[in-house]
């Protein structure tokens, strides 16, 4: 039996042994988690971007995706995929993945809170301001033209699971869509309910949409809403 | 004197005549060895599709978003842009009204049903070598697909390049029908992978230097592919892709999975591991990584002992900080990074070799390795091209290809800007 002179020492060496062993481990690479977050980092540096003071980037070449709708976003996945939209950096990130895991990868940042972004200034004149308003809210009957909120929500936050909102977007990136859709560049499954919309509109029109558009401050709740009114205005091969 | 030269120009024709009448490619019939062969049996079938996948034939047969094999894909060369024909068959846009000798000679003497000579953007220089029991499964499985009517793109070919004189000439140059004869010295399975690498594979119509003419040397020495933009390595060398000291796991790893311990596929190889690697057996797999160890036989001594040019402190400095806030956190403070997920830059010849343009582009473009069945939810980089400027991406690449013993050159601005676009057909 040691005596008690022995075993302060052995305690040292036994507790030395430990802190050593803890160390190796510490310094040992951590395994790289296994989450989404950690496998989509590759999309974050554009689509969650922050500025030097943490606050989110509203950039207008790389919108914001969490909270979208799954459904929006696998289409998009699968649109940059296939080649209905052309932007060839999102084609390259994504040509090589599985339908499974693009599926994955929609859920993932729809189940993230909507990031909630100032609106922003637009110089739009009270004409150019009521037009703006009076489509979104009413659409135009005479040039088949749907209200924007027949489909997109009377809150504009989009619809699950496949219409997205409209509010917190850059001015630029909106008029750069509907010039993409004009100009056959931004495709969906058909029928294309948006590409029809944009031919119907004037760059007019499409100016007082995006400028009143933007001017609008995102409700307090911005999450989608969870159904609208059937059927829908048009026909959309993206959101039956 | 006349006389003379009215002789000595007779004699030359008639040599020239003979030799290529003698050197001519002619068409070399192999028949089937019963109709049994290329019968629409599930068995036959089957095979073929595996065959296919072999061959990656859905990727140059299938337009991006397209239906599969029924065409579209451009294809651009130097001499011109190429559209993979509609493989489906229909009768009138397919291959519907070909018969089992039509694709046969196709697929191993390069001509089309009517004589006319195919353009060597479709392998055949490969496929060559393909068997005529492996032809004729791959049409049964070609005529199982459901018939797509979908009218062929002519190609866009620049003059002359366009003329089928000066195809007839260059076959005569560099295409000599034969079917793969194995070697007896060696073993069946290596023998199985030299037919999949040179054969089907057709891993030479990108990892050969071509010449002026678009012949490749079929030496698996690496070479640019042209118009895409990214470097495709040796296979031979071990300071690019040379396999001579990877492990066959890591091999099989690599092709089957898209990633390894040593690496992970990017670029133009992602699609291949996706579209076609992936899919064949660990046999398989184990046949071409065995032969391609085999080929890694060039010595280190061959690699350019270009003096290095010291980058400047000022460079390597500001690329070494770069590393820090951008880089590191993946792949680490010691270069070694994190596998599965963050491949190592030490001693990562695709980092390290010379040209730089995959390094760039990976840095630039960021990417996912191809999700495969292996791998089906891989872990991606995020591109930098928006974040880095050219000098900083050539400095932070210039401090990696110089640190933890990797020896590259140093990279340019003037590079980084040449490869900064996404190359897409």
């Amino acid at each position: 039996m040691p005596s008690r002179r022995f075993r302060r020492p052995a305690a040292a060496l036994f507790c030395t042994l430990l802190c050593t062993i803890a160390l190796i481990a510490d310094a040992a690479p951590q395994p790289v988690p296994d989450t989404l977050t950690q496998r989509l980092l590759a999309c974050a540096t554009c689509h969650a971007r922050v500025d030097a003071r943490g606050n989110p980037v509203n950039d207008s070449f790389y919108p914001r995706i969490g909270g979208k709708p799954a459904g929006y976003l696998y289409h998009q996945l699968r649109n940059f995929q296939d080649g209905r939209r052309h932007y060839p950096v999102m084609t390259y990130l994504t040509e090589h993945l599985p339908d499974a895991y693009l599926r994955e990868i929609a859920a993932h940042f729809a189940a993230q809170a909507p990031t909630v972004l100032p609106p922003t200034l637009v110089n739009l004149s009270p004409a150019q301001r009521e037009r703006g308003r009076q489509l979104v809210h009413e659409g135009d009957r005479g040039r088949g033209i749907p209200a924007c909120i027949a489909c997109h929500g009377a809150r504009l936050t989009g619809v699950q699971p496949a219409i997205p909102g409209l509010l917190g977007l850059p001015r630029d990136y909106i008029n750069a869509q509907f010039g993409a859709w004009r100009n056959g560049v931004r495709r969906a499954h058909a029928p294309d309910c948006m590409g029809q919309v944009a031919a119907r509109l004037s760059p007019d029109d499409v100016a007082a949409v995006s400028g009143w558009l933007a001017a609008q401050p995102m409700p307090a709740d911005p999450r989608p809403a969870d159904a609208v009114a059937r059927p829908l205005p048009l026909l959309c091969g993206s959101a039956p | 004197m006349m006389k003379t030269v009215r002789i000595v120009l007779l004699a030359v024709v008639i040599i020239v005549g003979l030799a290529i009448a003698l050197a001519w490619p002619r068409a070399d019939v192999v028949p089937a060895s019963s109709p049994a062969a290329w019968a629409s049996t599930p068995a036959n079938i089957a095979r073929g599709a595996y065959l296919a996948r072999a061959g990656d034939c859905v990727a140059c047969h299938t337009a991006r978003g397209g239906v599969a094999y029924a065409g579209g894909r451009a294809l651009d060369t130097p001499f011109g842009r190429f559209y993979g024909p509609n493989l489906t068959p229909d009768r009138d846009t397919g291959i519907g009204a070909w018969s089992a000798d039509d694709f046969w000679n196709a697929l191993h003497n390069g001509i089309a049903p009517g004589g006319r000579l195919l353009y060597p953007a479709f392998p055949y220089t490969n496929y060559t070598k393909v068997t005529r029991a492996d032809a004729d499964a791959l049409f049964a499985y070609f005529r199982s697909l459901p018939p797509q009517r979908q009218a062929n793109r002519p190609h866009d070919i620049r003059f002359p390049y366009d003329q089928q004189a000066l195809l007839a000439g260059w076959r005569l140059l560099y295409f000599r029908p034969a079917e793969y004869a194995a070697q007896p010295a060696r073993s069946a399975s290596w023998n199985r992978g030299a037919y999949l690498v040179d054969g089907l594979g057709h891993c030479s119509a990108c990892h050969s230097t071509r010449n002026s003419l678009g012949a490749a040397d079929g030496a698996l020495a690496g070479g640019m592919i042209p118009t895409l933009g990214w470097y495709a390595p040796s296979l031979t060398a071990n300071h690019e892709a040379g396999l001579g000291d990877w492990r066959d796991a890591d091999i099989v790893a690599l092709l089957g999975t898209g990633i390894s311990p040593r690496g992970a596929a990017t670029g133009p190889m992602a699609e291949v591991v996706a579209r076609s690697l992936q899919y064949l057996t660990p046999d398989d797999l184990g046949a071409m990584a065995g032969y391609l160890k085999s080929l890694a036989a060039t010595p280190v001594s061959a690699q350019p002992t270009q003096a290095l040019l010291p980058a400047a402190e000022q460079v390597l400095a500001e690329g070494g900080r770069i590393y820090g806030a951008q880089c590191a956190a993946c792949h680490g403070d010691d270069g070694k990074g994190r596998m599965p997920a963050y491949p190592p830059l030490a001693g990562n010849r695709a980092v390290t070799m010379t040209p730089a343009v995959n390094a760039i582009r990976m840095t630039v473009n960021g990417g996912f390795p191809p999700g495969t069945r292996g791998n089906p939810r891989p872990y991606g980089m995020p591109p930098f091209g928006h974040e880095l400027d050219d000098a900083q991406v050539a400095a932070v690449l210039t401090w990696i290809r110089a640190s933890w013993g990797n020896a590259g050159a140093p990279v340019t601005a003037t590079e980084v800007n040449r490869y900064r676009a996404v190359s897409l057909d």
